[in-house]
């Protein structure tokens, strides 16, 4: 029985003849209860706009200013930034050469994101799956090995796929001493170490609301299903997915996004050529000495993370409403 | 197998093999990590005995004893700053009747989970340079600014987690005993949100010594924590004093995360 915007007098109803003065009690405890909310709060926002929000905003304003010859910027007006990043998107416009080592590391970026999130889902279904069909305890336990590599040092993690996947590397030496192959194989700084290592170090985002969502499953639906002479797969298809949906989308989100802004996987397993919108970011502040097209990338990039996001609340919102 | 009396409707053709499958490949390569930090030779992949070779080098190297000192400093500061707001954060935005800002505030509290990394560095490093060069300081003050702020979305959820459970009753009680909102605090609700605060406090100190991108662009010269000090290690040639380090982080972050674990079965 939530009103949608609650106002004082419609949730404290006082009684008809001390009418007034019970309001205005009433008005005043409810002024210092929300005064007290914002003092409490007050401290952590004011750390969070200094650092967090407040300079994404001056990031806005470097974006339109000139660059400087050593880094930083010259303070004038300049869509210079900008331009940069809008025509590297331009395929028909092949006079800038820039444009299309832009153009590359943004499709990269996109495509590697999108298949990370594919492989995560192919693992982590079932995955989910097999931990929440099984008993209470040992649920426990099978989610706890999943949290463990969620909560160690992502460099940690994709150093350890280096070590798996370089030409000195396990996978190599085994292969040569079984004389499988003569030479190593190239697998590091390869699109592929990138796709592996993402889809290494994200795969807990994807397991753990999908989890979530099917611990919660009625298995009493999928008894029904297969009462009615359902195959295995349709079951799954019909019946599993769509509950599991939110999940489902939830966990694609949360491997989407990192995988966009991946900056430590593709620096370590990608090496310089192989850049993705992180390293490209990166560069522009660094070697690249252009801030105003480095904050530019940095919005845009926010920019795309931010649309995702407003799909993925659009999509839930959807399911609760279609749910009531 | 207690309900397979003649068909299993939890089974899916091959989802078993395929979960312990992705159970192996997620721990193999960490597996192979902490083992081979015992190597006695260089390789990591060559396997020629046991020894502390590399732990002994990582320890007396000058360079990295800086770096974990550094680390351990900017998160037990940045965290325990973390905890503090964000359980103040958490007294005024939980149990209150919804009010106009409240969603503002969430907003705010969540948004380092939300953009990602390389933007939030690259924003600081640009805001912090002028900060930099108009003040003259560069100590270690930035860096734990910087861990506090996107450290303490992860303080509060718990907390308002934990504070969302709390019986009010008790607070009640306290009340019609006479105790001092102040003291009724102190001696009932604060106790009762501890395990809140410690997994909070616990998570923080984990996400800000594990943080490399935003370090990465905050950091002044010479200001390397282990995590952006192993990031510039692994450009130039590898050495399992490398693995030595990493087996000694991974060690920490489990320690704390099972910790965590044991807080939070309590609670339940």
């Amino acid at each position: 029985m939530h009103a949608p915007k609650p106002s004082v007098d419609a949730s404290h109803p006082a009684p008809a003849p001390a009418r007034t003065g019970a309001l205005n009690l009433a008005d005043e405890a409810r002024k210092r209860e929300v005064r007290t909310s914002w003092l409490l709060s007050a401290p952590a926002l004011l750390v969070l706009v200094t650092a967090a929000s407040g300079p994404l905003l001056i990031v806005l304003v470097y974006s339109f200013l000139a660059a400087g010859d050593y880094g930083g910027v010259v303070w004038s007006l300049s869509g210079e930034g900008w331009f940069k990043v809008f025509l590297s998107r331009d395929i028909f416009d092949d006079t800038v050469g820039i444009a299309d080592a832009h153009l590359t590391i943004f499709w990269r970026s996109v495509r590697l994101s999108m298949l990370t999130t594919l492989i995560c889902i192919a693992l982590g279904f079932p995955t989910a799956w097999f931990i929440a069909t099984r008993s209470r305890e040992s649920r426990n336990v099978w989610l706890f090995l999943i949290t463990i590599p969620f909560w160690t040092n992502l460099l940690i993690r994709t150093f350890a796929i280096m070590e798996v996947i370089r030409s000195e590397g396990i996978v190599n030496t085994v292969l040569m001493t079984a004389g499988v192959i003569e030479r190593p194989i190239q697998m590091m700084y390869t699109d592929f170490a990138i796709l592996l290592g993402m889809a290494y170090v994200y795969l807990p985002l994807m397991v753990l609301p999908l989890y979530a969502a099917m611990e919660r499953l009625d298995f009493r639906l999928i008894e029904a299903a297969y009462d009615l002479y359902a195959s295995r797969w349709r079951v799954l298809r019909r019946i599993v997915v769509p509950l599991v949906k939110p999940g489902l989308i939830a966990g694609s989100i949360l491997v989407f996004i990192p995988s966009l802004g991946a900056y430590v996987t593709p620096r370590v397993l990608g090496g310089g050529k192989n850049m993705m919108l992180g390293n490209l970011i990166e560069l522009q502040f660094g070697q690249g000495r252009n801030w105003p097209l480095g904050a530019a990338l940095s919005l845009t990039l926010l920019v795309i993370v931010m649309v995702a996001l407003i799909f993925y609340v659009r999509i839930v919102q959807k399911e609760a409403a279609s749910r009531e | 197998m207690s309900e397979r009396a003649s068909f299993d409707i939890r089974r899916m053709p091959g989802f078993v093999a395929i979960a312990l499958a992705t159970f192996l490949v997620l721990y193999a390569p960490i597996v192979t990590l902490v083992i081979y930090s015992f190597n006695a030779g260089m390789s990591v992949a060559l396997w020629e005995g046991f020894s502390w070779r590399w732990y002994e080098a990582a320890m007396h190297n000058q360079q990295i004893q800086d770096a974990a000192v550094r680390s351990v400093i900017v998160a037990s500061f940045a965290s325990v700053f973390a905890t503090v707001l964000a359980t103040m954060a958490a007294l005024g935005t939980t149990r209150v009747r919804p009010f106009r800002g409240q969603t503002t505030i969430y907003a705010l509290i969540n948004q380092p989970l939300m953009v990602p990394e390389i933007v939030t560095g690259v924003a600081l490093l640009i805001v912090f340079a002028t900060v930099k060069q108009a003040t003259g300081y560069s100590g270690l003050g930035y860096l734990i600014l910087a861990h506090t702020a996107f450290c303490i979305p992860f303080a509060y959820l718990p907390i308002r987690a934990r504070l969302e459970g709390l019986d009010r009753s008790l607070e009640t009680a306290a009340a019609d005993l006479y105790a001092t909102p102040w003291r009724a605090f102190r001696r009932v609700t604060l106790p009762l949100m501890m395990p809140g605060i410690v997994a909070g406090a616990m998570l923080a100190f984990v996400i800000s010594l594990d943080d490399v991108v935003i370090t990465e662009f905050v950091k002044s010269a010479g200001q390397d924590t282990l995590p952006t000090y192993m990031l510039g290690q692994l450009r130039r040639a590898v050495t399992p004093e490398i693995n030595a380090i990493s087996t000694v982080l991974l060690f920490i972050s489990v320690a704390i995360v099972s910790a965590f674990f044991v807080l939070n079965r309590k609670k339940a």
